[in-house]
């Protein structure tokens, strides 16, 4: 029997994955998806107790996050090819021309 | 047959408005060859002065629109004249600054004024839905605006950090909205607030709390999570660093207001312990870290992390005091904050060639006037009478005192004394000493000159008359309490 428990742990976990990725990845691409992750992640959470509390909230909520993921990506994906195109790199640690 | 709710479009008309002048500005870029980026900074001039319009009615109304998602109140009517204000003054500041960078953008005004519309709905937002819908609207237009500058590594990397940073907020911010579904089964306002009124508050409940607490705190720039703002202040082109210092900060701060003293209220006990240390966090590391800095883009940003702190301690004062002493700093801020920025991209020139605190030696002898104003600016920003500055410090501080937090009150003091030695330096700087080499001469514009004009009388007519407008911040919180 998969419970609400189950659906809550799995999610916890992939936002986790999702958070430590944009920590300690170096490459944006990869970064860039480790934020998809915990988006769907939290998409999960939100199904998941959408269909325990048997309200239709969560799920509505679903649909606008992954519209904003979408434009979120858009955006990122088109800086990160500006940035390539000035430096020929994508790994964060060489975009650094910034430090306080 | 399905019901149709009640739509009263005349509620978000302001929001409306800016809307269309954007979709306007950029479908007219489309068949305009030269001088694209006037034609849209009018439309946006124009949009802005009919939204302001739009939204008088507003001051009078309090009632909750759209099934209960955006609520149509003073509240709403005193950020929405905020963000117009500093949307117009961006609008004036750019339209020199992209001719002198030989940028002829109208996208850029397009994308301001779709930055506004996020703004606004975030602020009248008593729905997360609503509230998390605007802040994306606002972030990821202000992530491109970030990032405008075709040729400039700087500016790039600058929106690519707040990018990152600010989709990581974001996903924090989300989830603690499912873990506050979850335990509530609600997401208005209205709801959380009644399961947190009810006195048993599960765990999940306050986890959310926190992360939707961490969430406001990254885009306010709150120590510890502020790591992106100098950075970005510094990389953003000039105009926009100024208009996301006000207009993000103040559309933020609404939110988290409207957030923690509606939902959270009952719980205030729980998070002003940690609003407490944040702001003390805050205005102490922005102070200090402003002090070191060489670059005036830099030292503004730091001391935008300053003000966040300042803004804090209201929070944490809590009460009707603590409130509308927030919403007049924020109404003092973003006048001086623009004000000081319009002169940063005068004096930057083209390129942004000159933004370290030495470009301004002998900026009187050259520019008395323009000195001047700076001078007020920053007296202004250091909080020292009759400027406008002041009297936010004052709010705040005596409301923090008034619910006892005399040691954050201390602390606030200490530190805004020591923000009057980088304050000051640039003055000094000014006034006297004199340039190595003669500078390039400073290029004005009228829509320059006019943004400085009303900037400063704003900060001196409201610094030496506050009453009205603490009156009004007064009136405006009202409806949270």
């Amino acid at each position: 029997m998969v419970t609400l428990e189950h659906y809550l742990v799995l999610s916890a976990l992939l936002f986790s994955l999702g958070m430590v990725g944009v920590m300690f990845r170096r490459n944006l691409i990869v970064i860039l998806m480790s934020l998809e992750l915990m988006l769907n992640a939290v998409n999960l959470s939100f199904v998941a107790f959408s269909r325990y509390l048997g309200s239709i909230e969560g799920q509505i909520f679903v649909l606008f996050v992954m519209v904003v993921a979408a434009a979120e990506v858009a955006v990122g994906l088109a800086i990160a090819v500006a940035v390539f195109r000035q430096r020929g790199t994508i790994n964060v640690n060489d975009i650094s021309l910034l430090k306080w | 047959m399905i019901p149709v709710p009640e739509v009263n479009l005349g509620g978000v008309l302001p929001a409306l408005i800016i809307s269309v002048a954007g979709l306007l500005a950029m479908l007219l870029g489309l068949f305009v060859r030269k001088g694209a980026s006037t034609v849209g900074a009018v439309i946006g001039l124009v949009g802005v002065l009919l939204a302001l319009m739009a939204n008088a009615p507003l001051r009078l109304m309090n009632t909750p629109a759209f099934s209960g998602m955006i609520a149509l109140d003073t509240y709403t009517w005193f950020f929405n004249l905020l963000i117009l204000a500093s949307v117009g003054l961006t609008i004036l500041i750019s339209m020199k600054y992209l001719v002198d960078m030989g940028l002829d953008l109208y996208e850029y005004f397009a994308i301001l004024l779709f930055a506004a519309v996020g703004m606004m709905f975030m602020v009248s937002g008593i729905h997360l839905l609503v509230i998390f819908v605007g802040l994306e609207t606002l972030s990821i237009a202000v992530y491109v605006l970030t990032g405008v500058l075709p040729r400039s590594a700087k500016s790039s990397e600058a929106s690519l950090k707040y990018l990152l940073l600010g989709a990581f907020s974001s996903g924090l911010f989300l989830y603690g909205a499912a873990l506050l579904f979850g335990a509530t089964g609600s997401l208005s306002l209205a709801g959380l607030a009644k399961y947190f009124q009810s006195g048993s508050v599960s765990l999940m409940a306050l986890v959310g709390m926190g992360l939707l607490l961490v969430g406001f705190s990254f885009k306010v720039a709150a120590v510890p999570f502020h790591m992106w703002t100098p950075d970005v202040y510094d990389g953003a082109p000039s105009p926009i660093t100024g208009f996301m210092s006000v207009g993000v900060k103040a559309a933020a701060f609404a939110a988290f207001l409207r957030v923690f003293f509606e939902c959270f209220g009952s719980a205030q006990v729980t998070w002003s312990h940690i609003l407490w240390v944040l702001a003390a966090l805050t205005m102490i590391l922005g102070n200090l870290a402003a002090i070191v800095q060489t670059n005036i883009k830099r030292m503004l940003a730091y001391s935008s992390i300053a003000h966040a702190g300042y803004i804090l301690v209201g929070m944490v004062a809590g009460k009707e005091g603590g409130a509308a002493g927030i919403l007049y700093y924020l109404l003092a801020y973003i006048f001086t904050n623009l004000g000081a920025f319009a002169v940063v991209t005068i004096v930057g020139r083209k390129g942004e060639a000159n933004v370290n605190i030495d470009d301004y030696r002998g900026l009187a002898k050259a520019h008395p006037a323009l000195a001047l104003v700076m001078s007020i600016f920053l007296f202004s920003l250091a909080g020292i009478p009759p400027t406008a500055g002041f009297v936010g410090k004052f709010t705040i501080f005596s409301a923090a005192i008034n619910s006892g937090y005399i040691w954050l009150v201390i602390i606030g003091v200490l530190t805004s004394a020591a923000s009057v030695f980088y304050y000051f330096r640039v003055v000094m700087k000014m006034y006297m000493e004199a340039p190595e080499v003669e500078p390039e001469k400073l290029l004005f514009s009228p829509s320059m000159t006019l943004a400085l004009t009303l900037t400063v009388m704003v900060v001196l007519y409201i610094g030496i008359f506050p009453t009205t407008y603490l009156n009004l911040a007064t009136e405006s919180v009202k409806t949270l309490f």
